[in-house]
């Protein structure tokens, strides 16, 4: 059996290396190869070297871009991860009635897609601000960046949240039951035992919320739009803009260059993100 | 595949594919290389095949009703897709990177032309080039002709007939800036007994709104700038803004005599507009002749009229609507010989045919350009062509100059912060002056 696995083993991987080929190292390559030229259909690209680059680096939105990103990353990763958590606490307590409908109610936000929700949030956020006589999303950049945590919480706390019961249902009870026998409080049990053997769970969310967080697009597009000045502007979006807020040839190839340039960063943060956390988890 | 560069595109990627695969997959990299290119013709019949990325979603069901009369009449295959409201160049970039790409297709003017050059066939010659009105209206890049101005259009600002002459005026008594403040301003002081919210439809500042103040009003700016310093053939990399403090004036009143708060603007929509304007809640709604579709469903033709757009020049009462196309069928010349002749078949039976000239006019309301074009059923480009018969001065679409889409939404970042009170309207001399200039050198080839 192991002898014939080891021969045949290529067969089995055939269906998913293909798809990944199809799906994933191809497009990349010529992706890369089209931020190296200038086109304006990719039938036809021109190579022009490595000045998509230098101009997509000397783009001072880029990198303001960029900065608003990671903060936003920040700020929801950490708060997306704590409510969840909160939450998946309370539903796994015994005897609370009702938490089979909360938890499906928890989740229901993430069936709706972004574009929708950032429309419906928008009318919602305006109304708002109408109402407390501010000015609307379009030129308040304090309101955009919130609105985009409030719905980015809204949206993804209850996934997270199944994720995290998963997580902890699947924590022996004989662990419980012994800190309960050993006289730990509430709050010992959860930073001694239930904490630490959640880390793989914790691996898991932590990698979805950050890299859901940089390649944040929809929501982003239809919330705010980038208004006012680009102030509420994340990465993808800059890069959406500079494919098509131009007309020539010249801006396909410097987005091109900002979207391998993106695609590389969300690359290494997540495994970073993935060493960091992994190194933490223990054996049951 | 035609690759210019030291590394041809096939190898760069069979190369990098390869590594990937390995990466993944020690030693079954083969099969990536073969399957990444697949631009060869299209596998067309001998007859050929039309497909038309239509530009104007207002008369998509049109198109689409034209072409299966088409395919009928002469079994030519004819498909028409219709990009979504302000989609058009992203529609464009993705379809024409497809093997099967569209084989009629336009371009907005001059500057839109510069990128989309090499995909343009040549017309010269051509019978749908003969069958032009007006050799003005082809579009050419040196002495090749490129694209064919397809519909004439015309906007100005459009008032409710009845709601005028309730407020006691007539059209003749709006013959320049001064007057048309005058009026807007006395229906505003009034709005409670007329029973109107505002004197001007909202000028909405969303994406679907934006336009009419971003580059329809904007070109009346341009428009006598360009008139002024003999510009208008050749456009410009640097605009002083000569017209600017008319500009001001004519926004001003937009938004002062207003049915909507102009903190509230910046999320009002185009359909906002429209409706205000058919439910009798604003007089007048700064709009074209492509308004009449939606207008028509709630007023006759005989309730509306339309005024040129007045903003205190001299002379400006000789003024006529602003008329011209901004709309271009290009044939792609990287399509097949027998789907580019197929296309200019389809061309010549849509401006010469019984069907298609009657679609054109009546279905969709265009003023079209053509020697047997018929009269369209449109008030607004009857208003139009009445005025030019009256001697009055057409105002040219100059804004086709404007260097980029980027451009116009500064300006529409600015536009919206004066409106609301944030910011003065030296943001908007910045967006539209400095802007101009930095946009056409980033644009610079």
């Amino acid at each position: 059996m192991v002898k014939s696995l080891r021969k045949w083993w290529p067969l089995f991987l055939l269906p998913t290396a293909l798809s990944f080929a199809f799906g994933f190292v191809i497009p990349f390559a010529e992706g890369l190869y089209l931020s190296f030229c200038r086109f304006i259909s990719i039938s036809n690209p021109k190579f022009v070297g490595v000045s998509n680059y230098v101009a997509a680096l000397s783009d001072p939105q880029f990198s303001h871009a960029f900065w608003l990103t990671a903060l936003f990353t920040v700020v929801i990763t950490v708060l997306i991860n704590v409510i969840a958590l909160a939450i998946a606490l309370c539903f796994t307590r015994k005897g609370l009635r009702g938490s089979n409908s909360f938890r499906t109610v928890f989740f229901m936000p993430n069936l709706i897609g972004g574009i929708v929700l950032g429309y419906i949030w928008q009318i919602l956020i305006n109304g708002v601000l109408t109402n407390v006589g501010q000015q609307l999303l379009a030129l308040n950049t304090a309101a955009g960046f919130w609105g985009l945590v409030i719905l980015m919480l809204w949206q993804q706390i209850g996934y997270m949240m199944i994720i995290y019961i998963a997580g902890l249902q699947s924590i022996p009870s004989d662990y419980l039951e012994a800190a309960k026998v050993d006289g730990a409080t509430a709050w010992q049990t959860l930073w001694k035992v239930k904490i630490p053997n959640l880390m793989p769970t914790i691996t898991i969310c932590l990698f979805l919320t950050i890299t859901n967080g940089f390649k944040l697009f929809d929501q982003n597009l239809a919330l705010t739009g980038g208004a006012p000045d680009h102030s509420t502007e994340l990465l993808a979006l800059n890069i959406y803009n500079t494919f098509y807020a131009r007309a020539g040839a010249k801006w396909m190839g410097i987005g091109q260059a900002k979207a391998v340039i993106f695609c590389i960063l969300v690359i290494c943060i997540s495994m970073i993100q993935l060493k960091a956390t992994q190194s933490k988890e223990v054996q049951q | 595949m035609k690759a210019n560069g030291n590394i041809s595109r096939r190898q760069f990627v069979s190369m990098s594919a390869v590594a990937g695969l390995g990466l993944a997959l020690a030693g079954c990299g083969s099969t990536g290389g073969s399957s990444s290119t697949s631009d060869s013709g299209s596998g067309s019949s001998a007859s050929g095949k039309v497909y038309y990325l239509n530009f104007k979603p207002e008369v998509d069901s049109q198109w689409q009703a034209l072409a299966k009369e088409y395919t009928k009449e002469t079994g030519v295959k004819v498909s028409v897709v219709t990009a979504a409201s302000d989609t058009y160049e992203e529609k464009l970039q993705s379809e024409m990177s497809k093997s099967s790409a569209p084989t009629l297709f336009q371009v907005n003017g001059p500057i839109g032309l510069k990128s989309w050059k090499d995909y343009c066939a040549d017309l010269t010659g051509t019978d749908i080039l003969g069958e032009l009105t007006n050799d003005n209206l082809a579009l050419k890049d040196g002495d090749k002709v490129l694209g064919i101005d397809y519909v004439e259009e015309d906007y100005g600002i459009i008032y409710n007939k009845d709601l005028l002459t309730k407020a006691g005026y007539k059209e003749s008594d709006i013959t320049s800036f001064d007057t048309l403040k005058k009026v807007a301003d006395d229906i505003q002081a009034r709005k409670d007994e007329l029973g109107v919210k505002g004197a001007f439809t909202s000028a909405g500042m969303d994406s679907s709104s934006n336009w009419r103040y971003t580059t329809h009003l904007a070109n009346m700016p341009i428009y006598y700038e360009f008139v002024k310093d003999d510009e208008e053939e050749t456009g410009t990399d640097a605009i002083k803004g000569t017209y600017l403090d008319n500009y001001k004036q004519i926004f001003d009143l937009y938004i002062t005599d207003s049915t909507t708060d102009g903190s509230q603007l910046a999320s009002k929509t185009g359909d906002d507009a429209n409706n205000e304007f058919v439910n009798g809640e604003a007089v007048f709604y700064q709009n074209g002749s492509w308004a009449w579709s939606d207008i028509s469903k709630k007023l006759g033709e005989d309730k509306v009229g339309m005024l040129p757009i007045y903003i205190g020049v001299d002379g400006e009462e000789k003024q006529g609507l602003c008329s011209g196309g901004e709309n271009y069928w290009c044939v792609n010349s990287q399509a097949s010989e027998e789907d580019q002749k197929a296309t200019l078949d389809f061309l010549k039976w849509v401006v010469t045919s019984d069907t298609g000239t009657k679609t054109l006019s009546t279905d969709m309301g265009f003023n079209c350009p053509f020697k047997s074009a018929k009269e369209p059923d449109n008030p607004f480009s009857k208003i139009a062509k009445q005025m030019v018969s009256d001697g009055k001065t057409s105002v040219n679409w100059d804004f086709v100059w404007i260097p980029s889409e980027q451009w116009k939404s500064d300006l529409s970042n600015a536009l919206t912060k004066y409106a609301a009170g944030t910011d003065k309207w030296d943001a908007v001399k910045t967006a539209f002056v400095d802007g101009w200039k930095t946009e056409s050198e980033a644009n610079a080839e």
